[in-house]
């Protein structure tokens, strides 16, 4: 194989992936040592990142209000249906004030009380409102603070639109990175001591998805390659509220400022059904209003519409000026992409892929077993949020485990050895040569956007809402068929500049590895908890499964195995609401 | 198809072409066109047809997309000579021919792919952060801000750096240099910022060679945004401000 060229860049740390989690990274890193270097390398600008489409909010509790954080955490817990690692939600209680608190003294503008105190609202399976927000643009307005407040940093060194294709692991530790310059195409070795994965989730594995479509688990495929475990894959959230067709996510703010789901006869299903939710209704956590709204629509009781069946969200009561002061992104996003006003009309929605429980293995500091390799925001699974996320903990999770992932790197590259140069050279060449050999690559037979359809569809198919052992198990099963094809892709773009398709056949790659561990983690868990619910085990076992499901990469295929959750001082019980 | 989730969804198909910028620097000396024919759903935004071309038709083309729902700022490209972010411009506002280029004002890197090391300079240049004296540790807690002091600068903070007001602003077409519409706007939400105590520091950017004075009041910023930004209006605020912010200081200077 002939060598590429390549260039190299040093730094003490690597962040991959420039959004929430990454800028909190590696913003954290910097302000932990006045020497350290890092370098952030994203396959887009910063603030493209996937974080930017998050609406509703970000939970912490306020200082002087009726909250605590006892309360916090015991939500997040009862929502993670007790698959959370209880030191690790713990810790994200106590830190998700002061980190929410320094966004606000970085620039976010939060919205207000009327004494000039931040506002919260309240959000699903939470007891008592500790989502703050930005009307209903948080993630985004939490992004642009976090990118703009990086700036300050000259130690922060961007590499901007940079696509990353291996992790480099040499004697037994991690010690960099190689990417493609997506403008010019030529290869570059990025050595640094510690590694730090915030790429995000893969909700892009499926063809319903509330996900941009950078969203391709590139961190989860590169850490599963390099032998780190996956944990908790098949817990996929759906979210209650997607506008049919595209997959928008209309956001759960909606609900916590007093909306109405409803099915074709107009009837508040939440509250005149027993769905589980109990009191909460409509504020009830994701999994089972997901849940809920498929079995209405079985039941006959779903609204007829060109997308398939669906239900409905009704703000009208709310009134405009309410609609437009706390949920102006709403009304804009139903009006654009669906043509409904909610003023006037109920929003269609149905569930949707949203996110992603599961992830790259790590511990509560971030680390994973790769001494220099870290995780954190979605790519990873810490895990705070077992088997259910509740919302507007996500946000906060990024800077949380971003900001001890950034400090924990800079402790382990203070006291790691550089690696041998050499060798992460030759080895960076011979990727090189790969992506080189790929690109434009004509004799191949099979089409990206096909085994991209095919894997979509399948995964739809098998890991749905509702879940059967059959369905999963043909998923499994055309999964790696799918593998197979997708080495003999055709591509016909040569150029080196800005070369999109090479870029869709690694992120395919990519998502066909987490797709996969998505299906082999669901059909093993012969039971229902939080948001794998399997029709052929209805019940929560916990004598059986009470662990953390593990899927490592083998190259005959995924090899599935365990491991224990950290059980505080909230032992599982019954999860009613 | 019959099964691809671009099948779902109804009402007729319509036949549309698209004449769209193409420019491979490996190959091309200047820009050219290429034109696709393609069936087109009734509710598909200008996006959603150079996805398809992308996947269906021709894989080399190059553009930039992400979050489709308008919030990522990715998107944007001249559709019919106009700034627009394609994830949220319908095609049934256009005719049979719809013409898509890469933003004016802008080099080409590749097909619809422009460079924007220059716009990231000018955003980096006014200080898009909090400055203050001293910072405050999180353990003194949040700083009180109240509606109406956030309602100042909350307007100016919504730019999602799609750059639209770049490829429409006639000063920017002649002088390259000019910090632009939402660098202006986004020092300018800073500075309106009741946190912040970085106002002169940013005054002083704002007094320079190719900033604020340099717009000509065309208003072609503010038409095109897609968020309601109102850059135009953020640049009239700041002028004034940076003036007053120079009489101010030199008043107090001869006051010593």
């Amino acid at each position: 194989m002939a060598e590429a060229d390549v260039e190299v860049f040093r730094h003490d740390v690597i962040v991959v992936g420039g959004g929430a989690a990454g800028l909190r990274a590696a913003i954290a890193a910097v302000e932990a040592d006045p020497k350290v270097s890092v370098a952030m390398v994203s396959k887009v600008y910063p603030m493209r990142s996937h974080t930017v489409s998050a609406e509703g909010g970000a939970a912490a509790y306020v200082p002087g209000s009726d909250d605590s954080l006892e309360k916090h955490l015991y939500d997040t817990i009862k929502g993670s249906d007790y698959l959370a690692d209880q030191d690790c939600a713990e810790y994200f209680v106590e830190q998700a004030t002061p980190e929410l608190t320094r966004l606000e003294h970085w620039g976010c503008p939060w919205s207000r009380n009327d004494d000039g105190t931040v506002a919260t609202r309240p959000f699903g399976g939470m007891t008592v409102p500790r989502t703050w927000y930005a009307a209903d643009k948080v993630g985004f307005h939490m992004l642009h603070s976090l990118f703009q407040h990086s700036m300050r940093f000259e130690r922060i060194v961007r590499y901007d639109e940079h696509f990353v294709t291996k992790l480099l692991v040499d004697d037994g530790a991690c010690r960099g990175v190689v990417a493609i310059d997506i403008r010019t195409g030529s290869i570059r070795l990025f050595l640094g001591r510690s590694v730090i994965l915030a790429t995000g989730g893969a909700g892009k594995c499926f063809p319903f998805t509330t996900n941009g479509t950078i969203k391709t688990g590139d961190g989860m495929a590169l850490a599963y390659r390099a032998g780190v475990g996956l944990k908790d894959m098949e817990f996929l959230q759906y979210h209650p509220t997607g506008l049919p067709g595209t997959g928008i996510l209309i956001t759960e703010a909606s609900r916590g400022e007093g909306g109405y789901v409803l099915n074709a006869e107009g009837e508040r299903f939440l509250v005149t059904r027993d769905y589980g939710v109990g009191q909460k209704a409509e504020l009830g956590p994701r999994d089972m209003i997901s849940r809920a709204e498929i079995l209405e629509i079985e039941a006959g009781r779903g609204v007829k519409g060109p997308y398939g069946e669906h239900v409905l969200l009704d703000l009208r009561h709310l009134g405009e000026a309410k609609i437009m002061a706390k949920l102006p992104f709403v009304r804009e996003l139903s009006r654009t992409y669906i043509g409904v006003d909610p003023v006037y009309e109920p929003i269609p929605i149905r569930p949707v892929v949203h996110y992603m429980m599961g992830g790259v293995d790590t511990d509560i500091r971030g680390a994973t077993p790769i001494p220099g390799l870290y995780a954190a925001g979605e790519t990873a699974c810490v895990s705070m949020n077992g088997a259910n996320r509740l919302g507007s903990n996500s946000l906060t999770e990024c800077l949380v485990f971003g900001a001890r992932a950034g400090v924990e790197a800079v402790a382990h590259a203070k006291s790691a050895s550089d690696g041998n140069e050499a060798r992460l050279l030759a080895e960076a060449k011979t990727e090189g040569a790969r992506i080189d050999n790929l690109r434009g690559r004509k004799k191949g037979g099979e089409k990206i956007a096909q085994i991209r359809r095919e894997m979509q569809l399948s995964m739809e198919r098998g890991c749905g809402v509702y879940r059967r052992q059959e369905s999963m198990q043909q998923t499994v099963a055309e999964i790696a068929p799918l593998k197979g094809r997708a080495t003999d892709l055709v591509l016909e773009d040569s150029s080196k500049v800005f070369n999109t398709e090479l870029l869709q056949a690694l992120e395919l790659v990519n998502m066909l590895d987490v797709a996969e561990a998505i299906a082999v983690a669901a059909v093993a868990r012969k039971e229902s908890r939080g948001a794998h619910a399997c029709r052929d085990f209805p019940k929560r076992n916990d004598a059986e499964f009470l662990h953390h499901s593990m899927v490592f990469f083998a190259p005959a295929g995924p090899r599935l195995d365990k491991k224990s959750v950290m059980i505080g001082r909230f032992q599982p019980e019954e999860r009613k609401y | 198809m019959a099964d691809s989730p671009e099948a779902r969804g109804g009402g007729e198909m319509r036949k549309r072409t698209f004449v769209i910028t193409r420019f491979d620097p490996d190959k091309d000396q200047v820009p050219k066109t290429q034109t696709y024919e393609i069936p087109c759903r009734p509710e598909w935004k200008v996006l959603d047809a150079l996805n398809f071309i992308k996947d269906e038709v021709d894989p080399t083309l190059s553009h930039r997309w992400s979050c489709r729902m308008a919030v990522c700022g990715s998107c944007g490209m001249n559709v019919n000579g106009e700034p627009k972010l394609t994830c949220k411009t319908s095609l049934a506002d256009y005719g049979d021919t719809v013409e898509v280029a890469p933003l004016s004002n802008f080099p080409i890197i590749r097909d619809l792919v422009i460079e924007m090391d220059g716009f990231m300079d000018k955003f980096k240049a006014v200080k898009p952060w909090v400055i203050v004296a001293k910072e405050k540790a999180a353990e003194e807690g949040t700083y009180r801000q109240s509606p109406e002091q956030l309602a100042v600068f909350k307007q100016f903070s919504m730019c999602i750096n799609c750059m639209l007001c770049y490829a429409a602003c006639p000063v920017v077409a002649k002088e390259p240099d000019f910090l632009g519409p939402a660098a202006i706007a986004l020092g300018h939400r800073y500075n309106m910022d009741s946190r912040d105590e970085g106002a002169a520091e940013r005054n002083e950017v704002f007094r320079g060679e190719g900033t604020v004075f340099h717009c000509s009041y065309a208003n072609e910023c503010s038409e095109v945004c897609p968020k309601n930004v109102d850059p135009a209006a953020a640049i009239n605020q700041a002028k004034l401000n940076a003036v007053i912010d120079w009489a101010t200081s030199f008043v107090v200077k001869r006051g010593k």
